[in-house]
């Protein structure tokens, strides 16, 4: 076959070798930088490019397997199945760490050791949740989906480990970078020049692996799925290099400037911030919802004219929203409008986006009592609508001159990642575990139940004191006293807060909790011995659970 | 290019080339001829298979 070295491994195992090998070289060359936590970042990559280079030796030496060629790659997937489920856990723990750190700032903090600072830990959950858990999510799904979607087995032979663990080796960079205090200081985009370099390589050559494997795919059509998919590794490929056009001070140092500064800076770092979570943590898991839902509820997703509708809607107004985070700034005023109109437009394809999702259970809904995975997906859908409706709402200028800086702007976020974009990829994930390890169902899905209401209940925990302490700092900040004097000091807004951080941090725990839940439920069922093909969803939970004794 | 060249372009071509494009989009949506197309196209991940019953 002429595509062999494309598709299977070979060649593209040397050229992966020789990139390892270069890359060693030239890390050691920073290795011996003054700046400590810059070597420790140059010493960390040598050692990971080291490992990487003998597992790939190891490749080689190990004799093919015959007749792997006619499976999907399914191994790819199970990694990621498995790094999403620790980075979770862990980006979570993170989260309610800091967020015991607002309610008590004594806890957990040591003046003498700089990495339990607030400062170093928030990145380190953001980044964490969304790039480490949300990341690996998209990544496996979309090597699942595609291949099943097109009928191929995934392009690339060795590459798609190349994006699995060059993808690894971004996160523990970013995240140990944190902590030692080495961050650029853009929003979401915090690591430093070299690890963005790195990651831009991996990201290509993600783009790459999911190209080649639709160019060979044996169904006509590209199912819309892989259209979210694209547009996901496309875009992010875009903002990430244009939000991150940097000049190193020295090839020795983290320290970089921007290309870009003021007003025009500021509007690069949000047209990236909120596509970011257009396209990273909408347009993806939107991949997700549009595969995982039909398959669950074996329906057709309801309306694929709709799809391609909500498709192209999306893509074509997303982009322009980011200016709604700057209202009130130096950013001219036509630029702040143009923002909120086009988020308000948005609302429209999120909701059709939402009603497709939702209308393909559509005379199944009966399912939604028996089957709690189903249930997971479909009430992500419902918190996808439920924050595509309230952001919105706060990117009128009015709306945000109450609601920018508070709190409510983080319970609208949280209502996003944890409600949808949380509850989509559990529900994906319960579907993956049992389809890889060829089980018969999950270990429990009374577990399944259990992770279902505790994070549900500490969602509302979360979101509906969120809403409160935020509203109650926006009314505080502006109230005026009878002489013109603001009534409040900005500590006693400070101090007003106390309680509803108590009970976010509660609403977090309870969140965590279901996802250790999860963790155990999918660890049982990869390691029971069912037997293959049947889905969870065949059985009521009665049944189920009753057979998991 | 200029800052007034450039908003001057974007202002008019770029916005007929969106505008037209989208809508092209839209009209492909919902062009008759495509309904039995998509109609198979919205089965695609219901057609369970196993890992093996794939062509290399």
């Amino acid at each position: 076959m002429a595509a062999r070295g494309l598709t299977e491994t070979g060649d593209e195992a040397l050229v992966i070798l020789a990139i390892l090998i270069a890359g060693m070289f030239l890390v050691l060359f920073g290795a011996g930088s003054v700046e400590g936590p810059f070597a420790t970042q140059m010493w960390t990559m040598f050692v990971a490019f080291l490992l990487g280079a003998a597992g790939i030796v190891g490749q080689l030496a190990r004799a093919p397997q015959s007749g792997k060629l006619s499976r999907y790659e399914n191994g790819v997937v199970k990694a990621g199945v498995v790094a999403s489920m620790f980075w979770g856990v862990a980006g979570l723990l993170v989260g309610l760490i800091i967020a015991l750190q607002l309610a008590f700032p004594n806890l957990f903090y040591f003046p003498e050791a700089g990495w339990t600072n607030f400062g170093r830990l928030r990145p380190l959950h953001t980044s964490a949740v969304i790039f480490a858990f949300g990341g690996n999510v998209l990544i496996a799904t979309s090597f699942y989906v595609v291949q099943r979607t097109c009928r191929a087995r995934l392009a690339g032979g060795l590459w798609p480990w190349f994006v699995f663990w060059g993808y690894q080796l971004f996160i523990v960079l970013a995240g140990t970078g944190y902590l030692m205090g080495i961050t650029q200081s853009r929003e979401y985009a915090e690591p430093p020049w070299y690890t963005d370099l790195w990651l831009t390589l991996v990201w290509v050559v993600y783009l790459l692996v999911f190209l080649g494997t639709i160019w060979k795919r044996q169904e006509k059509h590209i199912y819309v799925a892989n259209w979210f998919y694209l547009a996901f590794i496309v875009t992010i490929a875009m903002l990430h290099i244009v939000n991150n056009l940097a000049i190193p001070v020295t090839l020795t140092s983290s320290f970089s400037y921007s290309l870009f500064a003021g007003v025009q800076d500021a509007l690069t770092q949000w047209w990236y911030g909120h596509n970011a979570v257009g396209f990273f943590l909408t347009a993806g898991f939107l991949a997700i919802m549009y595969y995982f839902i039909p398959k669950q509820a074996d329906r057709p997703v309801y309306s694929y004219r709709l799809s391609i509708i909500h498709f192209w809607a999306l893509i074509f107004l997303y982009i322009w929203a980011g200016p709604h985070h700057l209202h009130y700034t130096a950013l001219p005023q036509w630029a702040q409008t143009l923002g909120a109109t086009f988020s308000i437009m948005l609302w429209m394809p999120s909701w059709g986006g939402m009603i497709n999702g939702l209308m393909t259970l559509s005379g199944a809904w009966d399912k939604l009592r028996t089957d709690p995975v189903l249930r997971m997906l479909v009430v992500s859908v419902a918190f996808y609508g439920m924050s595509t409706f309230e952001g919105p709402v706060m990117s009128i200028r009015a709306v945000n001159s109450l609601s920018h800086y508070t709190d409510w702007t983080i319970g609208h976020v949280h209502s996003g990642a944890l409600g949808w974009v949380g509850f989509v990829s559990f529900g994906a994930l319960y579907c993956l575990v049992p389809w890889l390890w060829k089980k018969q169902r999950l270990y429990s899905n009374a577990l399944v139940e259990w992770h279902f209401w505790l994070a549900t209940i500490g969602i509302v925990l979360y979101i509906t004191s969120m809403w409160v302490a935020g509203v109650m700092q926006g009314l505080m900040w502006r109230a005026y006293n009878d002489f013109g004097f603001l009534e409040y000091s900005f500590v006693e807004s400070v101090e007003a807060m106390h309680p509803y951080y108590i009970i976010r941090a509660l609403g977090g725990g309870l969140y965590l909790l279901g996802a250790l839940v999860m963790a155990y439920n999918l660890w049982r069922t990869a390691r029971a011995d069912a037997p293959a093909h049947e889905r969870a969803g065949d059985h009521p939970v009665a049944a189920a659970s009753a057979a998991a004794e | 290019m200029s800052y007034a060249e450039a908003s001057h372009l974007a202002q008019t071509w770029g916005l007929v080339l969106l505008a037209v494009l989208f809508v092209g989009a839209v009209i492909y949506a919902l062009w008759p001829g495509n309904r039995d197309k998509f109609k198979r196209a919205a089965e695609t991940p219901l057609k369970d298979e196993d890992d093996d019953d794939r062509q290399a």
